[in-house]
């Protein structure tokens, strides 16, 4: 009989579905890169399927956004309290909420009035509305950092590769309009917002960590890839645990069904 | 016995009491538990099973996303980060629900491929297919909808561009769009509607399930061997042999959709919907999510707007009139020699489709597009029908039993193929 010589079939079929799937997930990869511009590969401790954060790091790259970015860029989806996550006790994180001033109200008299920030503020943002942040940059609207490395293709790696990629003078045929900058790395080359990083000691680390700016930029991508990702060492914990658990149980599962067929002969040759 | 009670076979007493009153104990028995079905599956045939189970997933978690969402053009995008960051694991819920969605469309995908490999959609089983279809058609529309909510820039300018398709259609185009949108620009009611619809249509989903599962149980599965069981010998009861069977295929689902949601939860979408929706900047691509590529490589391929939205929408509605075009009396490709190579092809080409669909509509990918587009209808409308009529087909085995039990003996195992004792 010609069908039983092919006991290949089954492995076959799981193959096909196999390619499918894969095929399927692969697709993305396809999608259209349109300046094919090469980030380059930064290292951070949270690479990987099972990286986790670098504490250390993500307070260095809370100070430089602290010190540097926050004065144009907004983190609003961010509350104070979350900074413990990050390893700053809740003393320090009450400090550095208390720092700023944050508008409430209406009081009883109806007026709006400032009070030292708390644990349960969101991030103060540096304009009360993008036409403010608009009218004070030059026309152009700094982003809101909250989630900029799951918005922005590259992740981490991009926003480590812009801030250490501007050109100044810009490389011979390129044009660069008035009030832009030419950086390396930016989809079109001309970005609005001037080289944030300008070299050595431009801030204090307390830990030591000389604040080079490849340094400085680096941390401070760590640090937005926690505040964009705050469940990433959560999620991964518990996906190692389900994917275990998936193999014990699958592997009990395929023996049950195995003795079950048994009964009916055992599995087909399809 | 009171008169008008059903006769129930089961002792528990009070499934019993329940049971004679309401025979869905007796109902699930025969359906689930003793249902003749064909021995020889293989593991294509999880996939029915797997789209249940993921449709239940997918209802399961929106809910919950549903208790924290804020259907609001100026809330929406904050909402679901508040989802993320602030709801007791509101980002499990979340990335299984978004992941959720791709994992639905690869099995629904694998199992209308099986249908189309196997020729389940020919006689007795045309309407059980067409109402596949439908439900094809209906979780496209759900995806669609959801993939809005978040509100980001890909949801609005997705958005836009869809829904604009309909403004194609000679007269009442234009009136078909407003009503879509709730107004002259998709915006708040576009966002309200959408949330409504998106919570509404997995229930119709849901509905239309129940008929296919219902049709299916009447005509019986379709097997890889496409003849029709002769007898005991060629079935064996759906549990606990198939209960087992779609069990592990259950685990294998469970572990590639755990390993997305949790170590790559965003590869399958797009950085841009992170950036929150922006009317007045549209972004460099507008690309639909990976499911819906083929189908917007077609509506691409063709130079005329009108032309492209019937293509798009003929891409789909020509599998509703599949079973008469394909008119060979083999169902399954294992015998029909050249069939088999050509849908081959045409699987291949669904992946050249979805490929095109992701790349700028320039230069050579249009013309890749428009070749793959015409081999997309050319395998149903031409190939398909012709073969018919030409194909030469290999000699069908006598019985599902024969072909597939080791050993050959055509009753060896039959006998021990009783269903399990029940508790």
């Amino acid at each position: 009989m010609p069908f039983r010589t092919l006991p290949m079939r089954g492995l076959k079929a799981a193959a096909v579905a196999a390619a499918l799937s894969l095929g399927l997930l692969a697709a993305p990869g396809a999608r259209a890169q349109e300046h094919e511009i090469h980030i380059p590969d930064t290292r951070y401790s949270f690479d990987g399927l099972f990286g986790t954060y670098d504490r250390g790091e993500l307070q260095r790259g809370f100070q430089v956004y602290k010190e540097v970015c926050a004065a144009c860029h907004g983190m609003r989806l961010l509350s104070y309290r979350n900074l413990r996550d990050i390893g700053l006790s809740e003393p320090e994180v009450r400090a550095i909420a208390q720092s700023y001033q944050i508008q409430d109200g209406p009081n009883d008299n109806g007026e709006m009035f400032e009070r030292p920030g708390r644990l349960s503020d969101r991030f103060r943002s540096p304009f009360p509305n993008d036409a403010a942040a608009r009218a004070a940059n030059n026309g152009a609207l700094p982003p809101d950092l909250s989630v900029i490395t799951k918005a922005r293709v590259g992740g981490a790696d991009y926003i480590h590769a812009l801030l250490v990629g501007y050109e100044d003078p810009p490389p011979a045929g390129a044009t660069v309009m008035e009030g832009m900058h030419y950086n390396k790395y930016f989809p079109g080359h001309q970005i609005a917002m001037p080289p944030p990083l300008t070299g050595d000691g431009q801030v204090q680390y307390a830990d030591g960590t000389k604040a080079t700016t490849d340094q400085m930029a680096r941390d401070v991508s760590a640090f937005l890839t926690w505040a964009a990702e705050p469940e990433l060492e959560a999620r991964r914990t518990m996906g190692v645990r389900i994917i275990l658990f998936l193999v014990i149980l699958g592997g009990l599962t395929y023996a049950v069904k195995r003795k079950i067929w048994a009964r009916a002969g055992g599995d087909p040759v399809t | 016995m009171a008169s008008g009670l059903h006769e129930s076979s089961f002792a528990n007493p009070v499934v019993r009491w329940i049971d004679q009153r309401m025979p869905i104990f007796t109902m699930m028995q025969k359906e689930y538990g003793s249902f003749p079905t064909p021995r020889n599956f293989n593991y294509f045939w999880n996939f029915g099973a797997l789209a249940m189970i993921n449709l239940v997933i997918m209802i399961a978690t929106g809910v919950f996303l549903a208790m924290n969402y804020t259907a609001h053009t100026s809330l929406a995008f904050e909402s679901v980060e508040r989802i993320m960051r602030d709801v007791n694991y509101g980002w499990l819920i979340r990335y299984v629900h978004m992941n959720g969605a791709s994992m639905f469309f690869i099995v629904v995908y694998i199992h209308i491929w099986r249908g189309l490999y196997y020729g389940s959609y020919k006689a007795p089983r045309e309407l059980l297919w067409m109402l596949g279809v439908v439900i094809f058609i209906l979780m496209m529309a759900t995806a669609f909808m959801g993939y809005v909510l978040p509100w980001g820039q890909m949801s609005f300018w997705g958005a836009t561009v869809i829904t604009n398709l309909f403004s194609a259609i000679p007269l009442v185009g234009d009136s078909i769009v407003t009503l879509l949108w709730g107004g002259f620009s998709v915006d708040n009611p576009t966002l309200n509607r959408f949330f409504s619809l998106h919570y509404l249509l997995p229930f119709v989903i849901a509905g239309v399930v129940f008929l296919h599962v219902a049709a299916l149980h009447i005509t019986g599965s379709n097997n890889p061997l496409g003849i029709d069981p002769k007898g005991p010998q060629d079935t064996v009861p759906f549990h606990p042999y198939y209960t087992a069977k779609d069990s592990v295929g259950m685990i294998v689902y469970f572990a590639v959709f755990a390993f997305l949601v949790f170590f790559t939860p965003n590869y399958l979408g797009h950085p841009d919907n992170y950036i929150p929706a922006n009317p007045l900047s549209t972004p460099a691509h507008i690309v639909p999510e990976w499911y819906f590529l083929p189908f917007y490589a077609i509506l691409r391929a063709v130079p005329n707007k009108l032309g492209g939205v019937l293509m798009m929408f003929g891409a789909i509605a020509v599998l509703f009139v599949l079973p008469w075009l394909d008119r060979s009396p083999v169902r399954s490709m294992r015998f029909r020699p050249i069939a088999k190579w050509l849908m081959l092809l045409w699987t291949v080409n669904f992946f050249v489709l979805m490929w095109a669909g992701g790349r700028p509509a320039e230069g050579i990918y249009v013309l890749i597009a428009r070749l793959s587009t015409a081999y997309y209808f050319a395998y149903f409308l031409v190939i398909l029908p012709l073969l018919s009529k030409i194909e030469r087909p290999l000699p069908l085995p006598e019985s599902i039993s024969r072909a597939v039990l080791r050993g050959g003996g055509p009753l060896r195992g039959a006998a021990a193929a009783k269903p399990m004792e029940k508790a």
